[in-house]
């Protein structure tokens, strides 16, 4: 099989399992998340935790508790970090600076995994374990939550009700996270991932060198690393080590994880709201959207047009043998059209068109399909606006699955298209203004430009990837970047939520004549096409100075 | 005050849960992973998938290694691995890295002649370069890649002109990457006289052009041989960089070719499935295979 077929019927077999499972799975979804009964181990988190399960909350309440147990996860978490280094780490680590461990705590409360520090040589075991894996699941449950009272919003009528933050964080991480990671976390093992509490080993190589070979519990946070659309690598090098990626089906496999939510949600959203065609739309324009970047973005690699690409002969630097380019750069997409961020190859080294595609990716909004639950509520914000634009069009009040999009809908929606572009637009303003900041560029010129809008728009996104050339453990790029995550993150969700509260007030519009129908293919074109005007008309000057500047020369 | 008792009690719902979530999730799931990992069979790869000769651990078949002498030169009786950016030296497992450089990474930053033994700043293309000569040389293929000098460095020039936007005429240029008192790889660029750059200088009014020059495109040294992996542990090589090494490893072992090539032909794997991934040739693999059948006599 030549290389370009090998990589094709990667891809094939991706869409076909991820097709496959699309309806099984968010029909589970959203059985879980409808149900009324309760586990009994589910009943026994509640009683310690003093909650009542059976009340139901109003979006603000919704909304201050995911606020409470997100800046309670920051605390806690911040708080471990800065003594980790005093209990049993397996090798000397150093204690993490207050800066770093503010950016490492927020980092991975809001699903971002952006990482300052290098796993193998800054985290013992027990931090990886009780402080990372923990938000690697919580992070990814509070964001379908978040989604999940949404489409709540939309399903229910004269309420005021979405449902209870508790309940649903629970069973996520438990009847859909847990299952799904303990499973793989075992098959991960067996293809060689490690996971053990051993002392790094110092081995003489048969060179007569010597070589000190790190352990951990890999495989456990690798699981949900993927499934959460996490992306914080256990070491430096992510998803390219050889233990945290052996093998070319287990790079299959995490690629299958961190889209395998986002790409089920949809259906869980169309069973919820009874109307299955509407999440089939959505679904449709998410498929559209992540297929061409793909193709766009092998293409270029495929190409790889460029200085060094061309003298190498192709655009091999900074990928893994085993992956190949074509592998690396579907990896690439997957992760950066989610929230993942882990990285199978490294995204500074590709060409610079396949780097600009990347940057594209998380420019849409993480919405094709998006992270874990931020995906579909990206999504469903987007459509909102789309509606609106075809009412303006029409000259009729617009409406979305029933629902009137006046003012105050309109207002919610707009505020959360507006807050991550201005975090990532004018964060990079600012770097580059700021000699010192600018000098944490590892390339010059054009491409320097790009690390520094790459790592703001990676941080606003709660994507985690990086051009990873960029200097960012400064007390400045740590503050900055972690302010930047936790608006990104929280600040969407305040909007969310104030949109479903209002969308679940209202009272049902009949569906008449006039209604624009938005589960047809012309509601598909349409919010394509809106997803990818508002990204084109926000970004466009930002990416003609960074990457097509380097890459049109 | 409903408010504060409020706040209090939701708060320290906050808490709670995530108490018993930080012992679900991070205390009680790794550990049963890591019990399970303990079947036999799955407890190998738990700890690393080590590999051991005469019963000490000598490396892990998933972690790379350099196979050079202390000053870094290859033994020619090892297949050699992939250049790696992790750690100082190279392969090393407590610095994974990738060298982060982008595909315009043309221009070095000239060692500093007064810093005895300094290297300066390579650019990533001089360092493909560079590379490609010496691993041509080693085994004995054409070492030259496109926009490289025969010297191995990045064929770069800074091309000065005399009106504003790279208009008029040439007035002077420059090779970048070629420290003087080299001799620049062309005699005259569009009738004028290229120099060799000198330490410090500021050339960044040029107009940066790289030469592709008239190296094949397909050059003799594989890709993979020239770039670094995104690990820096990368533990495969592609069967072509295998095949260029097999010459120069039977002739140190002293043993003829077709031998290595049979051996390198059985380590060698092909894409899982038909489809995933890349052909490749485990390196540490097969030098230990090569130690075993072919041992190199006694010095």
């Amino acid at each position: 099989m030549s290389d370009t077929w090998a990589g094709i019927v990667f891809l094939v077999t991706l869409v076909a399992a991820l097709a496959l499972v699309h309806r099984p799975f968010g029909d589970y979804m959203a059985r879980v998340l409808t149900g009324t009964r309760h586990l009994a181990v589910e009943r026994g988190l509640y009683r310690v935790g003093g909650i009542d399960a059976n009340a139901d909350q109003t979006w603000s309440r919704y909304l201050r508790s995911v606020l409470a147990f997100s800046a309670v996860g920051v605390l806690f978490l911040y708080l471990l970090l800065r003594v980790q280094h005093s209990f049993w780490p397996p090798y000397a680590v150093p204690q993490m600076s207050a800066a770093q461990s503010f950016n490492t705590a927020a980092s991975f409360v809001t699903n971002t995994n952006w990482q300052s520090y290098s796993g193998e040589n800054a985290l013992g075991y027990v931090v990886q374990m009780v402080g990372l894996t923990v938000q690697n699941f919580a992070s990814a449950a509070v964001g379908i939550a978040v989604a999940i009272a949404l489409v709540r919003g939309f399903a229910r009528n004269r309420t005021d009700r979405l449902g209870n933050f508790w309940v649903d964080l629970v069973r996520i991480s438990l009847r859909i996270l847990l299952p799904i990671s303990l499973v793989l976390a075992v098959v991960f093992v067996g293809a060689g991932m490690v996971e053990n509490f051993h002392h790094y080993a110092t081995v003489h190589t048969i060179a007569g060198g010597s070589q000190t070979i790190p352990g951990g519990p890999v495989a456990s946070q690798e699981a949900i690393k993927e499934l959460g659309t996490n992306g914080g690598g256990f070491y430096n090098a992510n998803s390219a080590h050889p233990f945290e990626n052996p093998t070319t089906w287990t790079n299959w496999i995490e690629i299958f994880l961190l889209l395998v939510i986002s790409f089920s949600l949809p259906r869980t959203f169309g069973t919820m709201i009874g109307d299955r065609r509407q999440g089939r739309a959505i679904v449709a324009v998410m498929a559209v959207l992540a297929l061409t970047s793909v193709v766009l973005l092998l293409v270029f690699q495929g190409i790889h047009h460029g200085t060094v690409p061309t003298a190498v002969g192709g655009a091999t630097e900074g990928t893994e043998t085993r992956f190949g380019i074509p592998d690396s750069g579907i990896f690439a997409t997957g992760t950066t059209l989610t929230s993942t961020g882990a990285v199978d190859s490294f995204h500074d080294s590709y060409t610079s068109l396949g780097g600009a595609m990347l940057l594209l990716n998380m420019m849409l909004g993480e919405i094709a399909p998006g992270g874990t639950g931020s995906g579909l509520y990206g999504i469903l914000v987007l459509a909102v606006i789309a509606v609106f634009v075809a009412g303006l069009m029409v000259g009729r009040t617009p409406e979305y699955l029933g629902k009137k999009l006046g003012g105050r809908e309109l207002k919610f929606a707009s505020l959360y298209l507006l807050t991550t572009p201005a975090l990532a637009l004018v964060g990079t303003a600012i770097a580059m203004a700021l000699p010192g900041e600018r000098a944490g560029m590892l390339n010059s010129g054009a491409h320097g430009l790009s690390e520094v809008l790459y790592a703001f728009t990676s941080a606003a996104n709660n994507n985690g990837s990086a051009f990873a050339g960029l200097s960012v453990n400064t007390v400045w790029w740590n503050y900055a970047l972690g302010i930047a995550m936790l608006l990104g993150r929280f600040l969407p969700m305040v909007f969310v939520l104030g949109l479903a509260g209002s969308l679940g007030r209202q009272k049902p519009v009949p569906v008449s004549e006039g209604t624009l129908p938005t589960h047809r293919l012309l509601f598909v074109g349409l919010l394509t096409g809106v997803a990818v005007v508002v990204v084109a008309l926000t970004y466009f000057p930002a990416l003609a100075l960074g990457p097509l500047a380097e890459g049109l020369h | 005050m409903r408010a504060v008792v409020d706040f209090l009690r939701t708060a320290s719902a906050a808490l709670r849960i995530l108490l018993l979530f930080t012992v679900i999730f991070g205390i009680a799931y790794p550990l049963v992973v890591t019990g399970v990992a303990q079947i036999p069979g799955l407890q190998s790869r738990a700890d690393g998938s080590p590999v051991t000769r005469s019963g000490s651990v000598v490396g892990s078949t998933l972690i790379g290694q350099s196979f050079t002498d202390p000053k870094g030169n290859p033994l020619p009786q090892y297949f050699q691995s992939r250049p790696s950016a992790a750690g100082a030296t190279g392969y090393d497992p407590t610095a994974s890295s990738a060298s982060n450089l982008g595909p315009e990474s043309i221009v070095d930053t000239l060692p500093d002649p007064a810093q005895n033994g300094g290297t300066g700043k390579q650019s990533l293309l001089t360092q493909v370069c560079a590379r490609s000569l010496a691993i041509g040389s080693l085994d004995r293929v054409d070492g030259s890649r496109p926009f490289c000098t025969p010297d191995g460095v990045g064929a770069v020039l800074a091309v000065f002109w005399s009106g504003p936007g790279y208009s008029g005429h040439v007035t002077r240029v420059v090779s970048l990457d070629q420290a003087c008192p080299t001799t620049p790889f062309l005699a005259t660029y569009q009738g004028v006289a290229v120099e060799c750059a000198r330490f410090g200088q500021d050339y960044s009014r040029g107009q940066v052009v790289p030469i592709r020059g008239n190296a094949p495109a397909h050059p003799a040294v594989p890709a993979d041989a020239v770039t670094a992996s995104g690990s820096g542990l990368d533990p495969e090589i592609s069967p072509a960089y295998a095949r260029i090494q097999e010459a120069v490893v039977a002739k140190t072992r002293n043993i003829p070719v077709p031998q290595v090539v049979a051996l390198v032909a059985q380590y060698q794997k092909g894409r899982d499935l038909g489809f995933m991934g890349e052909p490749r040739v485990n390196v540490l693999q097969l030098n230990l295979a090569l130690d075993r059948q072919y041992p190199m006599s006694a010095h």
